[in-house]
């Protein structure tokens, strides 16, 4: 029987994040607004007579992308009007950009399905075009609100080089950090910030040919983008199977039934009749600007990566895990110039009971209570042997939960570990002498028995003892009682 | 001489010396627009009492001393595809006729920083598009010279109110002739500007890459002292000119001793009335003898002026009407629609008129996918070719003289039946806004007792040159100061 592999490219829309709209000097801070419609002008609700200018701003933040995106800028670009008709868009055309984009022919590196290897996905263009606005249904009505019509979006086209829904989750992803680390865009996906189309197509494996392709519009999560690509995939590989051809259309996604459902047929496909947009002369982009606007690239996910592993000593999954968010990153390497505790642990605190709770929290990296600073300190006082593992975790929910440093955390509530052996040593006979029981069951070989009698020595120092000194110690008390 | 017959210079004069108020000449033209428009229809809506409130402002102005224009006091009007804060703006569409905008078009400001003062908006054909003023949604304006005829268009409200003295000068907006038609259809001076001289902001867009918002007045003077004004780049506009704005009353006084002046020979073949033909040869003589120098060139692709000015016109108009979806604004057709799409066709059906409706379907065409080579990509090419005629032209000659058209006014309701005939009359205008050179028709005879215009076309930017070339001939001339008698 013959296997069929997925093909697929990804169309990504991303809010830029400018002050202003595209095309007017409206803020373009939509979901800050106070009420609808508050944040227009003539210009952003097609008023007759009205007339765009190009933001430069998200010219500039185009580039950048382009830039890190590994594309060719091109010098001359030309905006286009896109017509169609609805009520979401005002002009009864969307300004954007068709055969001279911003930026073409790039590539991104991605990391293949299995982990080590590579994938290079090929960037076909990344071009600037104008959000709509945002239509609210009401039971026989709908209202528009403009506040996000004229938004500045970049919408970047892959070639169709992935074939698993896994490399189009690690290309989508790896494409927002990069827009997060450029600090182009804000990721948010469920305020429709980060949207995805995704063309599809399924192939025997082995064959190189493009069969007939779906697209699937407006996936608003990776969630959304995965679970509708493999139901796609499966729907195509079955109709090949069961002798039936796969129909070109456009697609949409329904979230609740997971299922894909049509939106329109390749008869019934806009033609969108683009033509240059009179209103704009052709925008020039001279090699000064677009070497100006190298300089303000920052160190993207990949560099930094692998600039941790080799500074650090982290191995590839630590540093691609931290460096997947920029704020992230940052916070790890301020935490680390701080502290004495060697990287690894750092790591290890940072990506776990730290992130953990930052998650349950939903709280935003960039505005913690936790200082990296702080963090440093409460894994200083774990490798200092200050205070044990177990306390370090209290004691970092108070930090998250107080904003105080951990050392008058650990003070204040008296934490500091118990490492005293003499002290030790009257805590393990007590256990023994209270739980005779539970000593004959270790000696007749249960030997499971001794978690639970380290369990009754954190219980009766309140945590604080030190683990690998009370374990020393209940171990010899053991032997002890068994050559009794 | 009446108030409402002065010219802005003879105006500005007066309010200068105090012999009048801004006051009294506005409300002298109101008074002159109520009598004799019954008979003109050059009026969609006359701003009574906005008028006069500009007019209090202004005459505080004039007796400060303070920030006085030439234009400060002067009563005009606009064609009414400029947007005008508070007053409706119509473009003589259904579609439009309540819509009040809510901000100024760019020139509208910088009118009302010189203080000028607006009494009205004029007539048009719907969305600029026609030669006659008949394809107005509400009435056809009138000759003021034959009652019976046309005053041209689309700008004949603004051409005929101006021939008429209601308003000492007007702004109107040519894509393919709509200033300069109409101008020479009625006396009038009219000033298409170099694309991007003047900012478009504001002005409801018939074809963006050919519109051009112009002065109409009684002579070149007028017209200089106006463009001074609405003149300049504008942030608004991305396609408005950086260009420097010279200073065009002084530019007047030049000499034209010496400049060259080419006669396009395709200009003067077939079609063209003799009378016509006659005063611009007459003309010709004129400038030969204020020492210009003249001779004959060609502009080969003539020809594919009407073809090209008219394929490009469609597709851009189709996106451009697009808006008009009775959304926003204007016409909003919601009675027994099952769906936002019936409600966008029935407001659009009922909102356009039959011209509109023509030149849309037509722009989806030549856009739509598999047409757009053959008809739209070439047409842009060929505007390439149209534009670079006018420049070996200009390298052989300093400006261009020709016939504005190739008859006098014809009969209203005479080319109504047939759109081509129609767009025929333009035959000789629609070359320049392809290739964005600026152009002025000024009134150089009679045909018939019909008033003849000849153009002066000019390279880019060349205003000044053009404006004193024709005030050179007004002042040796005297077509442009005969004013008809409107009756009955």
């Amino acid at each position: 029987m013959t296997t069929y592999e997925p093909v697929i490219g990804l169309e990504i829309h991303a809010e830029l994040l400018t002050k202003s709209k595209m095309f007017c000097g409206c803020s373009a801070a939509y979901s800050e607004a106070p009420a609808p419609n508050t944040l227009i002008c003539p210009v952003c609700i097609g008023l007759p007579g009205a007339m765009p200018v190009v933001n430069k701003k998200a010219v500039e933040q185009a580039i950048l992308v382009g830039l890190a995106l590994n594309c060719t800028i091109n010098p001359m670009n030309q905006f286009a009007r896109k017509n169609y008709f609805y009520p979401d868009l005002p002009k009864g055309y969307q300004i954007s950009q068709y055969d001279l984009p911003v930026a073409s022919d790039g590539w991104l590196e991605i990391a293949e399905d299995s982990g080590e290897g590579s994938l290079r996905v090929r960037i076909r263009r990344a071009h600037l075009e104008e959000d709509t606005a945002k239509l609210m249904h009401q039971d026989k009505s709908a209202l528009v609100d403009f506040n996000r019509a004229g938004v500045p979006l970049l919408e970047v086209v892959s070639e169709p080089d992935m074939h698993s829904t896994e490399a189009a989750l690690a290309y989508a992803t790896m494409v927002r950090s990069i827009l997060r680390y450029l600090g182009v865009n804000s990721g948010d996906m469920e305020k429709g910030a980060l949207r995805f189309e995704a063309n599809i197509s399924v192939r025997p494996v082995g064959s190189q040919e493009f069969r007939t392709r779906t697209e699937i519009k407006n996936l608003n999560s990776f969630r959304a983008l995965m679970r509708a690509s493999a139901y796609e995939i499966q729907r195509q590989t079955r109709l090949y199977e069961s002798g039936c051809e796969v129909v070109q259309e456009t697609l949409g996604w329904d979230d609740v039934r997971g299922v894909t459902v049509s939106q329109r047929s390749k008869e019934e496909a806009h033609d969108y009749r683009y033509f240059p947009e009179p209103d704009l002369p052709p925008l020039e982009i001279s090699r000064r600007w677009v070497e100006e606007t190298r300089d303000q690239l920052p160190e993207l996910p990949e560099a930094k990566s692998q600039r941790f592993v080799s500074a650090f000593g982290l191995t590839v999954k630590e540093a691609k895990r931290l460096t997947s968010e920029k704020a992230l990153a940052d916070y790890f390497e301020k935490a680390i110039s701080l502290s004495r505790s060697p990287a690894k642990i750092i790591n290890n605190w940072i990506t776990g009971e730290f992130l953990r709770y930052v998650n349950e929290q939903g709280l935003d990296l960039d505005h913690l209570p936790v200082p990296p600073e702080h963090l440093a300190g409460l894994v200083d006082l774990v490798t200092g042997k200050t205070i044990n593992e177990n306390s370090a975790k209290v004691v970092l929910k108070e930090m998250f939960e107080t904003g105080q440093t951990p050392e008058a955390i650990v003070e204040a509530e008296n934490l500091a570990q118990v490492s005293d052996e003499s002290y030790l040593e009257q805590v393990v006979a007590q256990i023994l002498k209270d739980n005779p029981q539970e000593v004959a069951s270790y000696l007749g070989g249960k030997e499971t028995v001794f978690q639970w009698m380290m369990g009754q020595a954190a219980r009766l120092t309140k945590g604080k003892a030190d683990p690998q000194v009370a374990r020393q110690l209940l171990l010899q008390a053991l032997e002890k009682a068994r050559n009794k | 001489m009446e108030l409402h017959n002065l010219s802005i210079r003879e105006a500005h004069e007066l309010l200068s010396k105090k012999q009048v108020s801004s006051a009294e000449l506005t409300a002298a033209a109101l008074k002159h627009i109520h009598q004799t428009d019954a008979l003109i229809h050059a009026f969609v809506t006359v701003s009574d009492e906005l008028a006069l409130e500009q007019a209090r402002l202004a005459d505080e102005r004039l007796r400060s001393r303070e920030g006085v224009t030439l234009l400060t006091g002067i009563p005009f009007a606009v064609k009414d595809c400029i947007s005008t804060k508070g007053v409706c703006t119509t473009c003589s569409s259904k579609i439009l006729e309540n819509y009040i905008p809510q901000y100024n078009a760019t020139v509208m400001d910088r009118l009302a920083e010189a203080g000028a003062v607006l009494v009205g908006k004029h007539n048009m054909d719907e969305f600029g598009m026609g030669s006659s003023c008949e394809n107005s949604a509400f009435f056809s304006t009138h000759n003021p010279w034959d009652l019976e005829r046309v005053p041209g268009g689309s700008s004949g409200g603004s051409a005929a109110s101006v021939a008429a003295s209601m308003g000492a000068f007007a702004l109107g907006e040519d894509t393919g002739g709509s200033i300069r038609m109409p101008a020479s259809f009625c006396n009038v001076t009219g000033l298409k500007p170099t694309y991007g001289r003047v900012s478009r902001y504001g002005l409801i867009a018939l074809v963006s890459s050919f519109d051009s918002i112009g002065p109409m007045t009684r002579d070149a003077y007028d017209c200089a002292a106006v463009l001074q004004v609405i003149a300049g780049k504008d942030p608004h506009d991305a396609t408005s000119l950086l260009a420097p704005v010279p200073d065009y009353i002084k530019g007047l006084e030049k000499p034209i001793k010496g400049l060259r002046l080419g006669i396009p020979k395709e200009y003067f073949q077939s079609g063209i009335e003799s009378g016509v033909e006659d005063s611009i040869r007459e003309a010709i003589r004129k400038f030969e003898e204020l020492g210009m120098e003249i001779r004959e060139i060609s502009l080969p692709h003539t020809k594919y002026g009407l073809p090209v000015y008219y394929l490009i016109l469609f597709a851009e108009a189709s996106a451009n009407l697009a808006r008009f979806d009775g959304v926003r604004f204007g016409l909003s057709v919601t009675e027994g629609a099952e769906n936002v799409i019936d409600m966008f066709l029935q407001t659009r059906r009922e909102g356009f008129g039959p011209e509109v409706k023509r030149r849309i379907m037509l722009g989806a065409y030549v856009l739509s996918a598999g047409y757009y080579d053959a008809y739209y990509l070439k047409a842009q090419r060929v505007r390439t070719l149209l534009r670079r005629d006018f420049e070996a032209a200009f390298e052989q000659c300093d400006a261009l003289v020709a016939p504005t058209c190739p008859t006098t006014a014809f009969k209203l309701g005479e080319k109504t039946d047939n759109p081509l005939t129609m767009y025929l009359s333009d035959i000789y205008v629609v070359s320049t806004n392809p290739a964005g050179v600026p152009a002025l028709s000024v009134p150089c005879g009679f045909s018939n007792g019909m008033p003849v215009g000849m153009q002066l076309i000019g390279k880019h930017l060349s205003e000044d040159m053009l404006l004193r070339i024709g005030h050179a001939y007004q002042s040796v001339t005297d077509w442009h100061l005969k004013r008809p008698v409107v009756a009955k």
